[in-house]
């Protein structure tokens, strides 16, 4: 059954005021035009969860979409801080924002827990940080085999919806990923609800010759959108790169509420959808991105009829 | 003091960068940060360390990337590396159980015994500066078998008490510090843009090791929210050497992105 449909109507349909909303990606594959229609359909009251909250996170918050953030660490990688996050923060403007905060290893076992339909999940980090005394849903605890033996646990995070970027899926949602994973299996398995977003929407047969590749599987999928450059300014591993020049301009663009809400003007409220976006910067701009090909060798899975 | 270093021929980023590389000779695998980190461990790749693995956060395990990545990241990362795993497995399987020889951290604060803070300048609940926050600097600090610090040095960096502990040093405590049971023995060497420091002493507390050419102990004493402990053996960091300087200009960082 096909799950195909729009960046609009998925973002209509599944994204609801008030819901915990998880756009992931480490670097690679995070969907900023999914961030864009929730900006544009101006849903409110959102918790936003994330590893990394970065640009578009900036974005999202900036625009007001959301009243809290979950997340283990917040920047503008490779250029400094996120502007309007901090302005919520720091001294409530325009709006407080309320945080919840762990570090790389907690927010991924989270989506473990919840994608593995676990109570809680023990690492061994936070021994004598001060991040447990600011956030009492991490928890130390002894091990039931050995009671020298003491781990922290992290609940589970379960979305109501995640938006997992990826660079193809067939029409049902089988979805295949490539270059750095992120959390991008553990969040979908772990999430109510799953838009796949892609580069190309791909015959079931070219999913089905390479198996191992396949991350997501339809199962767990609820929309599917093809939606080529959806992560612009960060980047589809074999199809565009990150664009760095974007980051450096975000951290100029967001100092200032009004400079941001010029951007948003102009880049989300001022267009209807990101195919929009993409003419807006034209051709040669998508080129400039575009790699050089490094394709994988192919290994031979062997017939067994 | 002022650049004193610019007037040697070369930068005090670049003199960090390959006073750093230098400590990472032998070792095999090294967890590699944002930043400075990144042109360390390429430098010492193809210097000290032929051997080095680089190690990235976001998954990569044995990156050889062609160009200098931007980020941690970076897509040239997972192009031709040995090996691109799921976050999961690169914390549990890789950091948690012990295969990290060196990692790097700094932080907006450090204290004498090498704990630092990431987190937030002022009151957690009403900070002054809300910093980034831990990414996975908590974890590293306990799991990888030595970590080595990268910052530069100034009063409100290198402070008596952090007002965040992010991720955990030494606890000044030997006794304590050899019952934690950890893999890692904690920080053991920072590099600043004036000094050298290792925690050898039996306290684990920072002890200054070389100055930086034409850095005085009074600079580094002005440059820091204690009175640091210094060496017996107090010498000079060594210049970079010209090899050094041309792989850090011609081959890893031509666009002086991080060593202008």
């Amino acid at each position: 059954m096909s799950k195909v449909t729009t960046m609009q109507d998925a973002v209509r349909e599944l994204v609801r005021d008030g819901d915990t909303v998880a756009i992931e990606g480490f670097t690679h594959l995070i969907c900023f035009a999914a961030g864009h229609e929730i900006i544009r359909q101006r849903r409110r009251d959102l918790t936003l969860a994330r590893m990394t909250p970065d640009v578009v996170y900036d974005q999202m918050i900036g625009a007001g979409v959301a009243s809290k953030l979950i997340f283990s660490w917040m920047g503008n990688p490779g250029v400094g801080n996120l502007h309007a996050v901090r302005r919520r923060v720091e001294t409530a403007d325009p709006a407080p924002l309320e945080i919840e905060e762990y570090s790389h290893f907690g927010m991924v076992c989270r989506y473990m827990a919840g994608a593995a339909n676990l109570p809680f999940f023990p690492i061994r980090s936070y021994y004598e940080s001060d991040i447990p005394t600011v956030n009492p849903k991490i928890v130390p605890m002894r091990s039931p085999y050995d009671e020298s033996d003491e781990v922290f646990v992290v609940p589970p995070l379960k979305p109501d919806v995640a938006v997992v970027h990826a660079q193809r899926a067939d029409a049902a949602g089988d979805t295949q990923i490539w270059g750095l994973m992120g959390c991008q299996k553990e969040v979908a398995f772990a999430a109510h609800k799953v838009i796949v977003v892609v580069e190309e929407v791909v015959d079931e047969a070219v999913i089905r010759r390479d198996p191992n590749r396949t991350v997501i599987p339809g199962a767990v999928v609820d929309a599917v959108v093809e939606e080529p450059f959806a992560c612009h300014p960060s980047f589809a591993q074999g199809y565009y790169d990150r664009d760095n020049r974007f980051y450096l301009e975000w951290d100029r663009i967001a100092k200032e509420q009004e400079t941001l809400d010029a951007w948003l003007d102009e880049w989300v409220y001022g267009l209807a959808n990101h195919s929009e976006y993409v003419q807006k910067y034209g051709d040669a701009y998508w080129d400039a991105l575009r790699p050089e090909p490094a394709p994988s060798g192919e290994v031979d899975y062997g017939r067994y009829a | 003091m002022s650049d004193a270093a610019a007037d040697l021929g070369y930068s005090k980023s670049e003199l960090m960068i390959a006073a750093s590389a230098r400590l990472l000779g032998g070792v095999s695998n090294c967890f590699v940060g944002v930043g400075l980190p990144n042109i360390v461990c390429n430098l010492a790749q193809r210097t000290v360390a032929p051997e080095l693995q680089l190690v990235y956060e976001s998954g990569v395990y044995g990156a050889r990337p062609e160009r200098l990545p931007l980020s941690i990241g970076d897509p040239t990362l997972a192009t031709g590396s040995t090996a691109v795993t799921s976050m999961f497995e690169l914390f549990a399987f890789y950091l948690q159980a012990g295969l990290i020889d060196v990692a790097f951290l700094g932080g907006a604060q450090i204290d004498r015994y090498g704990n630092l803070n990431t987190t937030v300048i002022g009151d957690y609940a009403h900070p002054n500066v809300r910093l980034p926050g831990s990414g996975g600097a908590c974890e590293i600090a306990i799991h990888a078998r030595q970590i080595l610090v990268i910052m530069r040095q100034a009063q409100r960096s290198f402070v008596e008490r952090l007002d965040f502990r992010t991720s955990p040093g030494h606890s000044g405590d030997p006794a304590h510090d050899a019952a934690r049971g950890w893999w890692g023995s904690g920080p053991t060497s920072v590099v600043t843009d004036l000094a050298t420091y290792t925690f050898d002493g039996p306290t684990g507390e920072m002890t200054l090791r070389t100055l930086h050419p034409g850095v005085t102990l009074d600079d580094v004493r002005a440059n820091m929210g204690w009175e640091p402990k210094v060496g017996v053996d107090l010498g000079g960091t060594p210049a970079p050497t010209d090899d050094e300087l041309r792989l850090i200009r011609e081959e890893l960082d031509p666009g002086g992105v991080y060593t202008k």
